[in-house]
C-alpha cells in the first residue's frame, strides 16, 4: 500500500517536521512494515531556468551537444560572475526561450546523484538541465523536461514561471509517498483511512475519521431519499458456509455527469502516487474513494441498465465478458450483479465489471455501487478467474460493512463537484450486515499470553483506542475478570481473545516484551538416526567428498537417461501440478537423479576430479495415491481420518548419493594419479557400513544406472540390500554428458539407521602372540573372492583373527579358466601361544573347507 | 732363526727396539687420525693391527727372546697395540657418527611440497549451520523432530489454521501435487512438523525442526525454489511471548554473536496469535545508511515469523488450549548463512560448485 504523505496528513495530525522516513518508522511499530519511500529525494538548488541561447557543437564522437546559456535568476553564476548559467546539454528537444529545470552545483538528484560543476566537451558545465526521469517524475528520458509543454494545459502555472523559482515545490518533488506492507488480516489498512488510524495508534497523533462526516451527510440523504433509489434485490440462494454473498448494497445515482471533465490535478497526483493511473473522472473518483476510505466502488451507466439490479449466484453455463475483454465461464458459486429481471450478467461481484454497462464517453448518468461482499465468496471467484483486482484484494481481506453509505456519499460529492452532475435524491441501501460478534475477554489473558503485566485499565484503554466497545470494568465478584468487547466494524479480523491480546501487545509495543529463556522439558538429545547422518556426512567429507544439495525436481527424460523404466519411475513418485519447469514436474526417486547436475556443473566449470555427495529425501510411493482427507481448522481429526491423512503421504526415505569422477588420487609432484574406479565406490559404501558397526558385503548386481559388470549391491548380514554402488553405465554417462568412468552409489540411510545403533559387545583382548600361515588356492575364475574368504573363515574356526587376500594370479601355472588367490591367515588363541602344528592344522581345515565350498585346491 | 736364544738381547732385535715400536705406534696413530672414511679406517686397522703390521711382527719376535726379556718386550708391544686399537675404535665412532648424520641430511625432504594426493572434502555450510542450530536447541533440552517434504495439505495448512479460503494460503506460492484431489503439497514451511510433533508427543513439548521447504520461486540471486528453515515449538503451562523472545534472542546471539540487536515486529500468521516477525539489525549499515541496499534503508533485515501458537492449532492437535500456551517460530537458515558469511548470491548455495563449500571449514 502506497501512502501519499499529504493525503495521510488530511486524516491524521502528522507533525509538520515528520518526513517519510519518520512516518515509516512509526508505522512499523504497529505492524506496517516499510516497503519503500518514494519522492522527497531531491535537494536543491533545483530551479526554473529560461534558455537564453543554445549552440549546437558537433563532437568527434558523432554526438552533438548544446552549449547553453540559461537564465536561472539570482542563483549560481549570476551571483558569482554576474552572468547566466553555462550548461552543457546533450538533448535536442528545446530551443532558446524554452522554460527548463536546472539542477545547479550542490544539488542532489534521486539515487543520491551529487551535482557539481565539471569540465566536459571543452566547457565547464555548471549543472544540468534535467529530464523527467532524472527528476523521478516519470520514465521519459527522450529529452529534457520543457516546462512550457509540461504545463501546456495549465496556463496559470505557465504564466507564473520566473527564472530562478524553486522547481522542487513547483513540480511537487517534495511530495513523499511511504509504501508499507499490509498483512492479510488488516484489510482496513488498504486505505489511507486505516493507515491514518494506525499512525494515530503508533504516535498518539489526532485522527479524524473521514467517514464520520460523510456518514452524517449520507444519513441526511438517506432520510430524504431512502426507498426511492434504484431498485436492488439481494437474492443469494446459495450462501457459502452460511454467509450470504452480499449483505449490504448501497446505490446512489448522479445524473448529468460530464465524464470528459478533467480529473482535478490534486486527485490525479494522489492516485499516481498511490500507484494507480488516472483514467477518467468517474473511474478516478471510484479509485480515489477506494484508496482513501477502503470501500471498493463500481460505476454503472444508468442508461444501459435494464430494470432492478439483482445480486445472485451464477447459474451453470452463464458467461460474461469482463472489462478486460475476456469472455469468462461462470460457476455456480460466483456471485453476480445482474439486471433485466436477473437475466443479464453485469459484473462478477466485487471482482470485475462487464463490458456492457461500463461507463463510456457518452455516459451522463452514473450509478455508484458501494456494497459489502462476503470475503470467501470474492476470494474464490477472484482465484478461479485469476482476477486479483484492487477491489477483490480488499473484499477478500474484509471491508468495513458500515462504510458503504459514506463511501457512496463521497463519490457522489466528487462527481457533483468535478463532473458537474447533480445527485439524485433517491438512495438505495438494502441488506443488513452482520455486526461484530461480542468477545468475552478475560482481562488477565493479554498478560498471560504476552508476558507483560498489563493492568486491566490499560487493556481496556487500548481496546477502546482501536475502536472496540468495552462493557464492564473487568472487576467481578467471582474473580473472573471478564469484559464484553465488541470490535469495530472495520476489524473483522478480531474474533477471539488472543486476537485482542495481540492488539494490546501491538499498541502497547512489542519492544516492551522482556526476553526470558524457557526451561524445556528434559530432552533425550539427538536420535541415533540424526547422529548417524552427521557421522556419514563427516566421514565422506573426510574421504574427499564435498557435500551438495539440489532441488528435487526431475522429468521423464532424466529417468530415461538414467535407464529407469519411465512408467515405473512415475509410479514411484508424484507429479507437481504447477512445476517451475514443464521439463521437471516429477520429484526425484533417487539422489543420483539430481546429483548428476552438480557433477556436470563442476566439470563444466573446469573441475575434472570431483567427489560429491548429497543426503536427502526421495520419493518411494507404493500403490495408487489416495486422496489425503482434511478437516476444518481448529478441529482435531478423528483417529481414522488422521490415519488416512498419514497414509496418504507417500514414503520418503532418506538416501545418500555420491559420485566420483576423474582421479581418486591426484597426480602431482609425488607421482602419477589414480583414476576413480568401481572399487573406490565399493570402498566408500563399506567405509560407511563399517563406521556404523555393520558387517556388509558387496555382491555383484546389475541395476541401472550402473555398468552391469561393475556394480555391487551392498548387503547386510541378514541379506537386506541397503543400496548399490558401481561405475555408471556408459550409455547413462553419454546421455547425461558425464565424464567417462564416473562411479558412484546410492544408499538408503533409513535402512542403515534401523540396522545400526545397537550396543557392541566387547571381548577381552588376547595378549598371546599371533601366528600366520599363507595359502595359495587355485579356483575357477567364476568363484567370487568373498565366497572363498567365507569358506576359509568357517574352516579355520574361532582362532582365526584375520584373513587377508594379498595376491591373485592368472596364467600358465594355474591353467585356463582358473585363478590363484593367496591368503594370509592370522591366528591367535585367547589363552596360550599356538604351536606350529596347531597353526598348520587350522590352516589345513580352512583349506579343506574352501575345497568343499568352492572347489579350491592348494597350489 | 734357530730356536730360543737365552742370551738374546731384545735391543739387538731390530723389530723390538723401543724406537721401532714407538715408530710403529706413531705411524699407526697418524694413519688412524688421517683416515677420512670408514673404509680408509678399515685399511688402517689392517695395516697397523693386522697380521702383517709392524706391531704384529714385533709381537712375533717376542717368542725368540730369552724369558727374562719377554715380559718387558711384551708389555711394550702390548701397550702400543692397545693404544692403536683404542685410537681406531674412537675414530670408528667419530666416522660412524659423521656417516649417520650425513645420511639423515641426505634424506631430508622439502616439507613445503604440496600434499594434495587426496584432498579433503567439505560439508555444505547450510548443513553445518543446521547442525549448529540443532545443537543449541538440544543444549536447551529441546528435541529435534523431522517430517516429510511431500506433505498432506491438512498438516501444511488446515492444522495450522489456514482455512481453505484464507488469503494467506495464496501467499504461500505452493507447489501442489497432481491431481489436486491428492490433498498433498510440497511443504511450504517446516510448520507441519509442529502439528506432527504436537499430535505424536503431546504437551509439554519443546521441539525444533530444521529442514527443507519449497515455494514456487524461480532461482535467482535472492530466491530459491527450495530453502531451509528452523522451526521451533514450545508448549507448556505459562509459556508467553517473553519466552519466545528469549529463545529467539538466544538463537540470534548464538549464530551472529552476542552483539546482535533484534526486534519483534507485529505481523500476521494464521497459526499464531499474537504474531510477530523477528528482524535483525542490518549487518551492513547497522541502521545508519538510508541508502543501504541490504536493508533497503530500513536498518532492519527480516529473519522469520513467530508468535504464540493459535488456539485452533492446539485444538486441532489435541492439546487443551485453555491449559497450555505455546510459542512457535520459523527462521530462515539460508538467510542466516547469508548474513553470517556474506553470501551475496543464493545460487551459489544450491549449485553444488565445490568451491563454495571449500570456503568454509568443517565446523562453522
Amino acid at each position: 500500500m502506497r501512502v501519499p504523505v499529504d493525503w495521510l496528513r488530511e486524516y491524521v495530525a502528522v507533525p509538520a517536521t515528520a518526513r517519510g522516513l519518520d512516518i515509516a518508522a512509526d508505522l512499523v511499530r504497529v505492524g506496517l512494515e516499510e516497503e519503500g519511500l518514494h519522492g522527497g529525494e531531491i535537494t536543491g538548488p533545483l530551479v526554473v531556468g529560461r534558455v537564453i541561447s543554445q549552440v549546437p557543437e558537433p563532437q568527434k564522437n558523432g554526438r552533438t551537444i548544446h552549449w547553453c546559456q540559461v537564465d536561472v535568476g539570482a542563483h549560481g553564476q549570476q551571483l558569482t560572475s554576474g552572468g547566466p548559467q553555462e550548461i552543457v546539454c546533450g538533448a535536442h528537444n528545446f530551443d532558446a526561450g524554452d522554460w527548463v529545470v536546472c539542477i545547479l552545483p550542490g544539488g542532489v538528484l534521486p539515487g543520491n546523484v551529487q551535482v557539481s560543476a565539471r569540465k566536459t566537451y571543452g566547457h565547464v558545465s555548471h549543472g544540468m538541465i534535467c529530464s523527467e526521469r532524472e527528476l523521478g517524475l516519470g520514465d521519459d528520458h527522450d529529452g529534457i523536461l520543457v516546462l512550457n509543454r509540461y504545463f501546456a494545459d495549465r496556463p496559470e502555472v505557465l504564466a507564473s514561471l520566473v527564472p530562478g523559482m524553486d522547481a522542487i515545490a513547483l513540480l511537487g518533488l517534495d511530495r513523499e509517498t511511504v509504501e508499507v506492507n499490509v498483512t492479510p488480516d488488516r484489510g482496513y489498512c488498504f486505505a489511507i483511512r486505516g493507515i491514518a488510524r494506525e499512525y494515530s495508534h503508533a504516535t498518539g497523533a489526532a485522527f479524524t475519521d473521514p467517514a464520520l462526516a460523510l456518514a452524517e451527510r449520507a444519513a441526511v440523504a438517506a432520510a430524504q431519499g431512502l426507498g426511492s433509489g434504484y431498485a436492488v434485490e439481494l437474492a443469494d440462494t446459495a450462501p457459502i458456509r452460511g454467509r450470504v454473498g452480499c449483505d449490504r448494497y448501497v446505490a446512489r445515482i448522479v445524473r448529468g455527469v460530464d465524464v470528459q471533465a478533467p480529473t482535478p490535478p490534486w486527485m490525479a497526483t494522489r492516485l499516481t502516487e498511490a500507484g494507480m493511473r488516472p483514467i477518467s473522472l468517474p473511474v478516478d473518483v471510484t479509485n480515489y474513494v477506494m484508496l482513501g476510505l477502503g470501500q471498493p466502488l463500481h460505476a454503472f451507466d444508468v442508461a444501459r441498465l435494464d430494470g432492478p439490479i439483482v445480486v445472485r449466484r451464477a447459474r451453470g453455463g452463464e458467461r460474461i465478458t469482463t472489462l478486460d475483454d475476456v469472455e469468462r465461464a461462470l460457476e455456480e458459486s460466483d456471485l453476480l450483479i445482474t439486471d433485466s429481471g436477473g437475466e443479464r450478467v453485469l459484473a462478477i461481484a466485487g471482482v470485475m465489471g462487464g463490458a456492457e454497462t461500463e461507463i463510456s464517453d457518452t455516459t451522463t448518468d452514473v450509478l455508484i455501487e458501494a456494497a459489502h461482499f462476503d470475503p470467501v465468496s470474492i476470494a474464490r471467484s477472484a482465484r478461479r478467474h485469476k482476477l486479483p483486482s484492487e477491489a477483490s484484494r480488499r473484499f477478500e481481506r474484509g471491508v468495513d460493512p458500515e462504510l458503504a453509505s459514506a463511501a457512496a456519499q463521497l463519490a457522489v460529492e466528487l462527481l457533483v463537484e468535478h463532473g458537474g452532475g447533480r445527485a439524485e435524491p433517491g438512495v438505495t441501501d438494502v441488506g443488513t450486515p452482520q455486526g461484530s460478534e461480542v468477545i468475552d475477554l478475560d482481562l488477565t489473558l493479554p498478560a498471560r499470553l504476552v508476558g507483560v503485566d498489563y493492568p486491566a485499565a490499560r487493556v481496556i484503554e487500548i481496546l477502546r483506542a482501536i475502536g472496540c466497545a468495552v462493557e464492564g470494568d473487568g472487576v467481578s465478584a467471582d474473580g473472573a475478570d471478564l469484559v464484553r468487547v465488541t470490535p469495530p466494524s472495520w476489524r473483522p479480523d478480531l474474533r477471539n481473545q488472543p486476537d485482542l491480546a495481540e492488539e494490546v501487545a501491538r499498541i502497547d509495543g512489542y519492544d516492551k516484551i522482556p526476553a526470558i529463556v524457557p526451561t524445556a522439558p528434559v530432552g533425550s538429545g539427538l536420535t541415533h538416526d540424526q547422529r548417524m547422518r552427521r557421522l556419514v556426512a563427516n566421514l565422506l567429507a573426510g574421504q574427499g567428498f564435498s557435500e551438495v544439495w539440489n532441488a528435487p525436481f526431475v522429468g521423464d527424460d532424466r529417468h530415461a537417461a538414467l535407464g529407469y523404466d519411465v512408467a515405473a519411475a512415475r509410479e514411484r513418485t508424484v507429479r507437481i501440478t504447477n512445476p517451475l519447469s514443464d521439463e521437471a514436474p516429477l520429484l526425484r526417486i533417487s539422489i543420483l537423479a539430481t546429483l548428476v547436475d552438480s557433477l556436470r556443473r563442476n566439470v563444466s566449470r573446469g573441475f575434472k576430479d570431483v567427489a560429491l555427495f548429497e543426503i536427502g529425501l526421495v520419493l518411494d510411493r507404493a500403490g495408487e495415491l489416495t486422496p489425503a482427507p482434511t478437516e476444518d481448522v481448529g478441529v482435531q481429526p478423528s483417529d481414522a481420518t488422521l490415519a488416512a491423512i498419514r497414509a496418504a503421504v507417500p514414503r520418503q526415505p532418506r538416501h545418500l548419493g555420491f559420485l566420483l569422477a576423474g582421479q581418486r588420487e591426484r597426480a602431482g609432484v609425488w607421482g602419477a594419479g589414480r583414476a576413480a574406479d568401481v572399487m573406490d565406490a565399493i570402498a566408500t559404501a563399506l567405509a560407511i557400513t563399517e563406521a556404523l558397526g555393520l558387517t556388509a558385503r558387496s555382491m555383484a548386481a546389475d541395476p541401472l544406472p550402473f555398468h552391469p559388470g561393475r556394480c555391487a549391491a551392498i548387503e547386510l548380514p541378514d541379506g537386506s540390500v541397503v543400496g548399490h554402488v558401481g561405475e555408471l553405465h556408459p550409455k547413462v554417462l553419454s546421455a547425461l554428458g558425464l565424464p567417462a568412468r564416473t562411479v558412484g552409489g546410492e544408499l538408503d540411510l533409513d535402512l542403515l539407521s534401523s540396522a545400526s545403533g545397537r550396543p557392541a559387545t566387547a571381548v577381552t583382548l588376547s595378549s598371546f602372540p599371533i601366528a600366520t600361515s599363507d595359502v595359495a588356492l587355485v579356483i575357477d575364475e567364476a568363484v567370487r573372492a568373498a565366497d572363498v574368504e567365507a569358506a576359509l573363515r568357517v574352516g579355520a574356526g574361532e582362532m582365526l583373527e584375520s584373513v587377508t587376500l594379498f595376491d591373485s594370479y592368472r596364467g600358465d601355472q594355474v591353467g585356463d579358466g582358473k585363478k590363484s588367490l593367496a591368503y594370509r591367515l592370522a591366528f591367535r588363541a585367547p589363552d596360550r601361544t599356538l604351536t606350529t602344528d596347531e597353526v598348520s592344522g587350522l590352516r589345513d581345515l580352512a583349506v579343506k573347507a574352501a575345497a568343499g565350498a568352492v572347489g579350491a585346491s592348494q597350489r | 732363526m734357530s730356536g730360543p736364544n737365552t742370551n738374546y738381547d731384545p735391543v739387538e732385535v731390530a723389530a723390538l727396539a723401543p724406537e721401532a715400536v714407538q715408530g710403529a705406534l706413531d705411524a699407526a696413530l697418524d694413519a688412524v687420525a688421517a683416515a677420512a672414511t670408514l673404509d680408509a679406517l678399515k685399511a688402517v686397522r689392517t695395516a697397523h693391527l693386522g697380521d702383517k703390521s709392524p706391531l704384529a711382527l714385533a709381537n712375533r719376535e717376542i717368542g725368540a727372546l730369552p724369558p727374562s726379556a719377554k715380559a718387558a718386550a711384551g708389555k711394550l708391544v702390548g701397550q702400543a697395540k692397545g693404544a692403536v686399537s683404542q685410537a681406531v675404535a674412537a675414530r670408528q665412532l667419530t666416522l660412524e657418527a659423521e656417516r649417520d648424520a650425513r645420511i639423515l641430511i641426505d634424506e631430508s625432504v622439502d616439507v613445503t611440497l604440496p600434499t594434495g594426493r587426496r584432498p579433503l572434502g567439505r560439508r555444505h555450510p547450510i548443513e553445518l549451520m543446521s547442525e549448529h542450530i540443532a545443537d543449541l536447541f538440544v543444549g536447551m533440552g529441546w528435541e529435534i523432530a523431522e517430517g516429510p517434504e511431500v506433505e498432506a495439505e491438512w498438516f501444511n495448512f488446515d492444522a495450522l489454521n489456514f482455512d481453505a479460503d484464507h488469503p494467506a494460503r495464496q501467499m504461500q506460492d505452493t507447489f501442489y501435487v497432481d491431481p489436486p484431489s491428492s490433498g498433498l503439497v510440497l511443504r511450504t514451511h517446516t510448520s507441519p512438523v509442529q502439528a506432527r510433533a504436537l499430535l505424536e508427543r503431546g504437551a509439554p513439548i519443546a521441539v525444533a525442526c530444521i529442514g527443507r521447504v519449497f515455494r514456487t520461486d524461480e532461482l535467482d540471486a535472492t530466491h530459491m525454489p527450495a530453502f531451509h528453515q528452523v522451526e521451533g515449538i514450545c508448549v507448556d503451562e505459562g509459556i508467553t511471548m517473553a519466552h519466545l523472545k528469549g529463545t529467539l534472542d538466544t538463537l540470534a546471539s548464538h549464530l551472529f554473536g552476542a552483539g546482535i540487536t533484534t526486534r519483534l515486529r507485529p505481523s500476521y500468521f494464521p497459526f499464531t496469535e499474537p504474531s510477530a516477525e523477528m528482524d535483525l539489525r542490518c549487518f551492513v549499515c547497522r541502521g545508519a545508511d538510508p541508502a543501504c541496499r541490504t536493508c533497503k534503508g530500513t536498518g532492519w533485515i527480516e529473519w522469520g515469523g513467530c508468535g504464540m501458537v493459535n488456539r485452533n492449532v492446539l485444538s486441532a492437535c489435541g492439546i487443551d488450549p485453555d491449559r497450555f500456551t505455546g510459542f512457535a517460530f520459523g527462521m530462515g537458515v539460508d538467510r542466516a548463512l547469508m548474513f553470517r558469511s556474506g553470501v551475496s548470491d543464493m545460487r551459489d548455495m544450491i549449485e553444488g560448485d565445490v568451491r563454495f563449500d571449500a570456503q568454509f571449514a568443517m565446523e562453522i
